[in-house]
């Protein structure tokens, strides 16, 4: 159960650990400001009514990005 | 404002902190806003005493996630908090403002602050909904590692306010202790090559710490003031350096700093293993729902426009005939004669025009405030942001342009929410396409003078609901091109945080919409008000001694101009007296009815009432005997109307609200060069069809 995913895949309600994301992109480093770094978990909690933005639980803060930036985080599965 | 002994404090935090609140909470009423010279963003002023009674001088900086910045507002507080910026002083003293439900994320912008080593006092905000949570902050344990006083507080309620107002007015206040890890030996060398070079050129101060340097190269689109090109061209030489010293350095300096904050929280954090579910979680299950969360929106927003639509039609015809009176109450005192009808037809019904958009303005500043301060204006981006995404927007411009429906003008002020400068920009650049409440007499009079009166109400309504769509279109259409075309630079990725619920503050709401109407009044009024004078004096003089009040106007200024415009917009199909609607449809668009009213001499009915008007309409011919309105005539009208940018408050307020008249003058050539070339195709191709 080690295969990893981007955080764009996981199923709703589930929760992942940051693997990595690629740097020098400035969309990117701003989600690492809010307290996306590599290590920490993350909870999908919800999909907008059309499809997009997704909204993540990720250090006490509920965060929404596009799938254009989610499809580029790298996780791992974490035991519930 | 005061004496320049009294120390000046900033008061800083995250976005949705209260720091905002907090700011309300001490100041009151003694506040000045204005805007820092040169960027939109609000720089909110204000003073209040400590019990000893000391005066303190605050200043609410922009609300900011991080000193990376990566808007003019975080680029703002960055450049105040450094002592960057010509037009505010460096702050004495630093209240920052936390969000304790939300402590491990607002310490990074906090640990970034404290580094700067000011003297500072936290106030620990939202303390009651952590505790709700379940939450234990050891608050002496994190003043002793940050090195400075932390006040638990609820800004909402006043709690902890008297002990914030003695630590802030405190003469011994220290200076923060807290490091959070130290540069990376190669990031530190690089910076420090990077800071002698901006020394040399004057671009930083010789008392720089290497942190300004860092911040500078952090900031991918530095738009400050006082940075010159060439020192621009060694902040952009200094980044690649870095960038060859230590590939992936910001990210890396971020990664370092959470692991210090991790460390704190772990020392003076305890969460339980299992938080209840939060009344956010449980509002948002219904509201966020995918069915009934978007439903709700949609009864939110009938209910918002039947308040603006219909229940502020009491209070505008109250205002109305309040004017109405006073227009009649003079008249009666004063001797007729150019003086008096200065006074009544331009002056009063001038400010009138204006003044009669009040109520509606001040309904949407209501709910946009309310809807900010509950947290319901982050769900509202998005739900919506999916569908502005169809046009390269985000879902932060949603509310700003559905606004422009009642009015362009409040509309291009409530842009101020959109964060990303390119999106703001495009979203007051198309709102002048929303067809505005203003439109709606020149397209009821329009209609009834195309339709015979055997057209039913349906084909009428449709047509309406033609002409909103068309204009909806039409901004939907700009948006894309500016997105692609014209505007350089990327978009600024979606990313959105969406605050737990909270009860509004009344006394904050209703501040904004204090300060938001008086924006209003005093920049679209002193507007409005010179151009109604100078109308009137145009369709006035020179006198001509004609009893026939058209006759007069044909002899004017105004009717002189119409002639003169008349071979530009006969294309169109207009003539010389439409031409004269045109001019004075600039001072607002629903003028055009009263203008025309005069033009054709007939009593100006009110808006429910355009029948005299419209008869006159229909009798009109031109010299071969054909009608004028005819209805290819009528259709390029309206299509004119529905893309024209004819209203000066609007121009006024843009140009307020982009800093530059720059765009105000690209927005009204792109909307009038598109209403000439759309009416222009429409008219020749009708007429050369035979219609």
């Amino acid at each position: 159960m080690h295969r990893s995913s981007t955080l764009a895949q996981l199923p709703i309600g589930s929760s992942a650990l940051i693997h990595s994301m690629p740097t020098g992109r400035a969309g990117l480093t701003r989600l690492r400001e809010l307290g996306l770094t590599p290590g920490v978990r993350v909870k999908v909690i919800r999909r907008a009514p059309l499809g997009e933005p997704l909204q993540i639980c990720v250090r006490g803060s509920q965060i929404a990005m596009r799938n254009h930036e989610a499809a580029h985080i790298l996780v791992t599965p974490a035991e519930a | 404002m005061s004496a320049p002994d009294s120390p000046l404090l900033a008061i800083v935090g995250n976005p949705n902190s209260g720091k905002t609140t907090l700011f309300n909470l001490l100041t009151g009423l003694r506040q000045k806003v204005a805007n820092y010279p040169g960027v939109t963003v609000e720089k909110k002023i204000g003073e209040c005493w400590s019990q000893h009674g000391k005066k303190l001088r605050l200043i609410d900086l922009p609300g900011a996630y991080s000193l990376n910045a990566r808007s003019p507002d975080e680029a703002v507080l960055r450049d105040v908090l450094l002592g960057r910026r010509a037009d505010t002083p460096r702050p004495d003293r630093v209240v920052l403002v936390l969000d304790a439900a939300n402590l491990e994320r607002n310490l990074y912008l906090a640990s970034q602050i404290l580094e700067l080593g000011l003297p500072t006092v936290i106030a620990l905000n939202m303390i009651d909904v952590a505790e709700a949570r379940q939450w234990r902050i050891d608050v002496s344990a994190l003043s002793t590692e940050l090195g400075v006083p932390v006040i638990p507080m609820q800004a909402t309620t006043g709690k902890g306010l008297l002990e914030l107002k003695a630590a802030m007015s405190r003469a011994d206040l220290p200076r923060p202790r807290w490091h959070s890890a130290p540069l990376p030996e190669d990031i530190r060398a690089s910076v420090q090559a990077t800071r002698a070079r901006l020394l040399a050129s004057g671009a930083i101060q010789e008392q720089a710490s290497l942190l300004e340097p860092l911040y500078l190269l952090s900031d991918h689109d530095p738009l400050h003031a006082g940075i010159r090109d060439e020192q621009l061209a060694q902040i952009a030489q200094g980044r690649d350096a870095l960038e060859k010293a230590h590939p992936g350095w910001e990210d890396q300096l971020v990664q370092d700093r959470y692991a210090a904050i991790e460390k704190l929280c772990a020392r003076v954090l305890i969460r339980p293993e299992c938080e209840p579910v939060t009344f956010s979680q449980k509002l948002d299950r219904w509201l966020l729902h995918p069915v009934l969360g978007g439903l709700f929106l949609l009864i939110f927003l009938v209910f918002l426009f039947y308040l603006i639509f219909k229940v502020a039609e009491g209070p505008m015809g109250w205002i109305e005939a309040a004017f109405a009176s006073l227009g009649t109450w003079v008249t009666g005192l004063m001797p007729p004669g150019d003086l008096r009808d200065l006074l009544v037809d331009g002056a009063i019904n001038g400010v009138s025009g204006v003044v009669v958009f009040l109520p509606q303005i001040l309904i949407l500043f209501f709910f946009i405030g309310l809807m900010e301060d509950t947290g319901y204006m982050a769900r509202l981006a998005f739900i919506m942001d999916r569908l502005m995404s169809l046009v390269g927007l985000n879902g932060k411009a949603f509310l700003p342009f559905l606004s422009s429906y009642a009015c362009a003008v409040p509309g291009v002020m409530a842009a101020r929410t959109i964060d990303s400068p390119k999106d703001r920009l495009i979203t007051i650049l198309i709102a002048p396409l929303a067809s505005c409440s203003a439109r709606l007499p020149v397209y009821l009079l329009l209609l009834s003078a195309l339709m015979p009166e055997s057209v039913s109400l349906w084909v009428k309504a449709g047509i309406m609901v033609a002409l909103y769509a068309l204009g909806t279109f039409g901004a939907f259409v700009f948006a894309w091109i500016l997105n692609k075309g014209i505007m350089r630079g990327a978009s600024a990725p979606m990313i959105l945080e969406m605050p737990a619920y909270r009860l509004p503050s009344l006394r904050s709401i209703l501040l904004l919409v204090w300060q938001r109407a008086r924006a209003f009044l005093v920049r679209a009024g002193t507007v409005i008000f010179g151009i109604s004078i100078l109308i009137w004096a145009a369709s006035t003089y020179p006198k001509s001694d004609s009893p026939d009040a058209s006759m007069r106007l044909e002899q004017s200024l105004a009717g002189r101009a119409g002639h003169l415009i008349e071979p530009i917009i006969a294309p169109l199909g207009f003539d010389w007296k439409i031409g004269i609607g045109l001019i004075g449809s600039f001072a607002a668009r629903e003028v055009f009815v009263n203008t025309m009213a005069v033009v054709y001499a007939v009593e100006a009915g009110d808006e429910e009432d355009m029948t005299p008007l419209r008869d006159r309409l229909r009798q009109e011919t031109r010299a071969d005997g054909r009608p004028v309105y005819r209805p290819l005539v009528c259709i390029s009208l309206l299509v004119f109307y529905v893309f024209a940018m004819q209203c000066v408050s609007t121009m006024a307020i843009v140009r307020r609200e982009t800093g530059s008249s720059r765009w105000m003058w690209f927005q009204l050539a792109c909307l009038s060069g598109t209403a000439y070339i759309l009416s222009l195709l429409i008219y020749q191709t009708g007429s050369a069809l035979g219609y």
